[in-house]
């Protein structure tokens, strides 16, 4: 029963609301289908399906509150759950940052997040693609890890105030890594869809395999400041943290004003309005981009909608809570599940091309925060990293320590080539001059 | 709730170790009252696991596991004067493994009735029968007795469950109050609580009943001078544990103070979060004015509270048999310990360097009676004065290095997910003789003292690493001479273990541990354990980690 239309999804929530006896009530309902395969060693070793709904009450006596789940759905259960949320709600302490429920919002329409493509998959699908990724790899007498995950869920959310949302979404990720059979090698790759029908793991495995093959043999060479070209797999992943992740992450205005941000000013307030990055830094959100398309709706209920940024590497906009945006008489802006950078027309062998010395970068791995007031992070280099000289890839190289800040890294731009899609964000490859490596690692 | 939404929530995170793991975007919550609810009983655990092991048999499984689980879990947020958010999160359903035709298959649902888990089952072998044409390497398990019907609980004293949420705020409020006075401008503060109910059965013969519980007490207090717009800040330096809530009972022989001239204090089973916030909030604006340390070789004397992430990434990931084989290439990695290097003999650290896996250890959180697939744990060494001699391993893993037994590091985050190796809880053992820290600095020319965790990061195979710290002191001829700032370490595993000099005695060893060790596709995160004692590492290069934005 994972999908539930909206139909059958607002009519459980009109239940919900109607049970209510308190002043506000608010309920959500999410629901999920999921299905993956894992390899290694050239061979499945696990696989795996996940059915799952829950439904969550919110209930308000003032500015009390209390919330409640449960996940069947008869008439008495959900009673109960309503009655739960509502003993909780009596117990709690007031809020002093409590803020009424949103009435009836309008939300932007999104059909493009569903496609019954990705839903429709089958246990037989994953093994194909899976099949057809390994199978390349014997050819090549290689040996790959990969991954496939398929989701398709939907939220349905409903208030006291009548505020109504759904929306369904449909994602498929898959990523590969390739390595030699002596371990000398290693190679890798990325993708994630809305809509399956352009998916070929094998292509995406053949991308993998090429690295790993080429980075045979790495150098040493000096750890230093470089201009690289970071690649989208190196800016940004479904698996670890990432440099402009983190950065989009930090754009949040109460600790901004609070001074504990690299957004708050000297002497208080914060940075907003100020050009912080180079001038071709415009980064932005929208739902309803058909290639990243999102939900339209934050989990309180705001309308997700497009949003500047950063425009122009100015400080466009910072997101923040509904009673913070009150508080201190800032646009009411919730934080985006994915974002967009603009970029160029250029591929990365464009950017290539142009570079007379430098050094590709296919990922970066284990990325923390080192110092939150400069944003600094550190990392690894991973999977493929080659040395560029008068516009060609020479040799590869070992990989390196990394400690750097996006900000300065974004400041430093040399070139932005054409965005791709990327865990759920549209991201161009970066050249980026003096780029801080600090140590070498044996790691291949 | 994943871990990006609690490091929003709270302002915590810097220790906590990688990914997700909680429920997510309309998770389910229940009021804290039915956390104490006994959910179902094990007969009827037992009736609903044999109508999936027998479904799976039908289906043509050769072995089948279930795990009937119910998670709880409540966290309390604070910040400042008021409490954020109160969650109580309940999660209960069934996940079977089935093993067809030497495939795995696994299926998971919410929906608890002998119907649904015989038809789960049946979808579980139907995809292991749709991976049977791409399998190359059929599972091989290693043998394991049915235990029948047995049951384990953590040794607590009080679950933290049976305390009044009231009460628990009311803490955490004070704990803030207390940084705030001392001289903190912010602070966030968290309570989790945590109790996994586990029924596992499987063809083996076994039906165990496990109820494990968790408890880990933190804050991040933020000093920020607005002058200037510098900010600092110094996060808990408690641990998570494997205790009830007798652990916020501050206890005076719990109690470890660090070396003269640090004013730190450590804390073994017992931890006092009032006087911690107050210290923090006292460090956080000291860490203000400190001087930026000068780079440069170093000998290192760390605290077991700092030492426990260190020894996580550097010794517990490499020692994974799964990475060594290559199970985590495609994201957590491999490792530079293959059985290749193994066989080499080569020296992991130091002859001082002696490292024990123990899933029976008190107190940690990584401590079970079984396993997630029905092995009894245990203790064994993993490196023996300084060389590499054993790995911690699964059942299907067994063979690979000649060994007919699993080590019992099978676990899953939920019932929903499908369980696999994670790591026990992996400890230094302190040293025979009797030292203190003090006496260990006095032997110092020139180092730094690290207390706390801080940032941290290694490579793909466990080769380079840098890690930070909470706090951090100069070392001039054998004294505590100043605090400093900017401090973070880089070394390579072998070289840094080979600098290890040798570790204070056992009156001096604790724990350090995590909720969010995160590993796997789809990724998961599970609860661990590191013990230590204070150690020196000599000769260790020393970054400065200040920058101009």
């Amino acid at each position: 029963m994972a999908i539930l239309s909206q139909t059958e999804a607002q009519d459980i929530l009109k239940k919900v609301i109607g049970f209510s006896t308190a002043d506000e009530c608010d309920a959500t309902l999410n629901g999920s289908l999921e299905g993956n395969v894992r390899s290694a060693r050239n061979s499945i070793s696990t696989a795996g399906a996940v059915d799952n709904v829950s439904l969550a009450v919110t209930s308000y006596f003032g500015k009390r509150s209390g919330t409640a789940t449960c996940n069947q759905f008869d008439d008495a259960t959900l009673r109960r759950c309503v009655q739960r949320a509502e003993e909780i709600a009596r117990l709690a302490p007031e809020s002093p940052e409590y803020m009424p429920l949103l009435g009836p919002q309008t939300y932007q329409s999104s059909p493009l997040s569903f496609a019954a493509s990705t839903a429709g998959i089958t246990p037989d699908y994953r093994a194909s693609q899976m099949a057809a990724s390994m199978q390349y790899c014997d050819s090549k007498k290689l040996s790959s890890a990969g991954f496939l995950n398929d989701q398709a869920g939907f939220v349905a959310k409903r208030n006291s105030k009548g505020l109504e949302a759904y929306q369904r979404t449909t994602n498929l990720d898959f990523s590969i890594t390739v390595r030699t059979l002596d371990g000398l090698g290693s190679g890798y790759a990325a993708t994630d869809f809305t809509d399956i029908k352009n998916f070929d793991a094998a292509r995406l495995t053949a991308v993998a395999a090429s690295k790993a093959s080429s980075s045979v043999g790495a150098k040493a060479i000096e750890p230093g400041k470089y201009t690289v070209i970071l690649e989208p797999n190196a800016l940004v992943s479904g698996s670890d943290a990432s440099l402009l992740a983190a950065l989009m992450r930090s754009f949040d205005a109460r600790a901004a004003d609070e001074g504990r941000s690299f957004l708050s000013k000297k002497g208080g307030g914060n940075r907003k309005g100020e050009k912080l990055f180079d001038e071709r830094v415009t980064i932005y959100s929208d739902p309803t981009n058909a290639e990243v398309p999102d939900l339209t709706f934050s989990g309180d209920g705001r309308p997700q909608q497009r949003t500047t940024w950063i425009e122009k590497g100015v400080v466009k906009n910072l997101y923040s809570s509904r009673y913070w945006a009150q508080k201190s008489g800032i646009p009411d802006l919730p934080s985006p599940g994915g974002f967009i950078m603009e970029g160029g027309t250029q591929s990365t062998a464009d950017l290539i091309k142009s570079t007379a010395k430098g050094i590709l970068v296919t990922r970066l791995w284990y990325i923390r925060p080192v110092d939150p007031q400069t944003l600094l992070f550190t990392g690894l280099t991973r999977d493929g990293t080659f040395y560029i000289e008068n516009g060609a890839i020479k040799f590869p190289v070992k990989n390196f320590r990394f400690n750097e800040s996006p900000i300065i890294m974004l400041n430093n731009l040399e070139a932005i080539g054409r965005p791709v899609r990327l865990a759920g964000n549209l991201v161009p490859p970066l050249k980026i001059r003096d780029f801080t490596f600090t140590s070498l690692s044996d790691a291949v | 709730m994943n871990r990006r939404d609690f490091v929003g929530l709270t302002g915590l995170g810097a220790t906590a170790l990688l990914l997700p793991g909680l429920p997510g975007f309309g998770a389910q919550r229940v009021d804290p009252s039915r956390l104490l609810e006994p959910g179902a009983d094990t007969i009827l655990k037992k009736r609903l696991a044999d109508a999936a092991l027998n479904a799976a048999k039908s289906a043509g499984a050769s072995y089948a596991d279930v795990r009937i689980g119910r998670s709880l879990n409540q966290y309390v947020f604070t910040r400042e004067k008021q409490v954020q958010n109160i969650v109580s999160t309940e999660s209960y359903g069934v996940g079977i493994r089935v093993l067809v035709n030497g495939c795995w298959g696994f299926a998971s649902t919410s929906v608890v009735t002998e119907a649904s888990l015989a038809a789960t089952a049946r979808l579980a072998a139907d995809i292991a029968k749709a991976d049977r044409l791409v399998m190359k390497e059929p599972v091989q398990l290693a043998p394991q007795q049915g235990y029948g019907e047995v049951s384990w609980r953590t040794p607590i004293q009080q679950s933290a469950f049976e305390v009044p949420v009231k009460q628990k705020a009311d803490l955490l409020l004070a704990a803030n109050a207390a940084a705030l006075d001392a001289g903190a401008s912010y602070i966030n503060s968290a309570l989790f609580q945590v109790n996994e109910q586990k029924y596992f059965a499987s063809t083996d013969g076994s039906y165990i009943d496990q109820d494990v519980h968790r408890l880990w007490p933190t804050f991040n207090a933020t000093a920020v001078d607005t002058k200037t717009g510098k900010f600092r800040s110094r996060e808990a330096l408690s641990a998570p544990v494997g205790l009830g809530y007798e652990y916020l009972t501050p206890s005076a022989n719990e109690q470890v103070y660090g070396p003269q001239g640090t004013d730190t204090v450590g804390y073994k089973l017992r931890y006092d979060i009032l006087a911690d916030a107050a210290l923090a909030g006292k460090q956080a604006k000291a860490k203000l004015g400190m001087r930026s340390v000068t780079p440069g070789k170093y000998d290192l004397v760390l605290d077991p509270g700092h030492l426990g992430l260190t020894i996580h990434e550097s010794v517990g990931h490499p020692t994974e048999l799964d990475r060594v084989l290559g199970y985590e290439a495609n994201f957590a990695g491999t490792s530079f310990a293959t059985l290749e290097w193994k066989a080499k003999n080569l020296p992991y650290g130091s002859p001082q360097v002696n490292i024990v896996a123990d899933k029976l250890q008190p107190g940690a959180v990584g401590t079970v009676g079984y396993d997630d697939e029905g092995v009894k744990t245990k203790e064994w060494d993993i490196i023996r004065a300084g060389k590499l001699v054993d790995y911690q391993k699964i059942r299907d893993q067994a063979h690979i290095v000649g060994q007919k037994a699993s080590d019992g590091c099978c676990y899953a985050q939920s019932w929903e997910d499908v369980q696999f190796q994670r790591m026990a809880n992996i400890s230094l053992r302190p040293g025979p003789a009797k030292m203190s820290p003090d006496e260990m600095i006095s032997k110092v020319d020139k180092g730094i003292y690290i207390a706390g965790a801080g940032s941290f990061s290694i490579d793909q195979q466990r080769f380079n690493f840098q890690f930070g710290g909470q706090l951090f002191f100069a070392i001039e001829k054998g004294k505590i001479t100043e605090p400093l700032e900017d401090v973070a370490y880089q070394a390579n595993t072998q070289e840094f273990w080979g600098a290890c000099q040798g570790s204070c005695d056992q009156s001096d060893y604790r724990l350090f541990g995590t909720f969010f060790d995160g590993k796997g596709q789809p990724a998961q995160v599970s609860s661990v354990s590191h013990g230590s004692a204070t150690t020196r590492f000599n000769a260790v290069n020393v970054i400065n980690t200040a920058r101009k934005v």
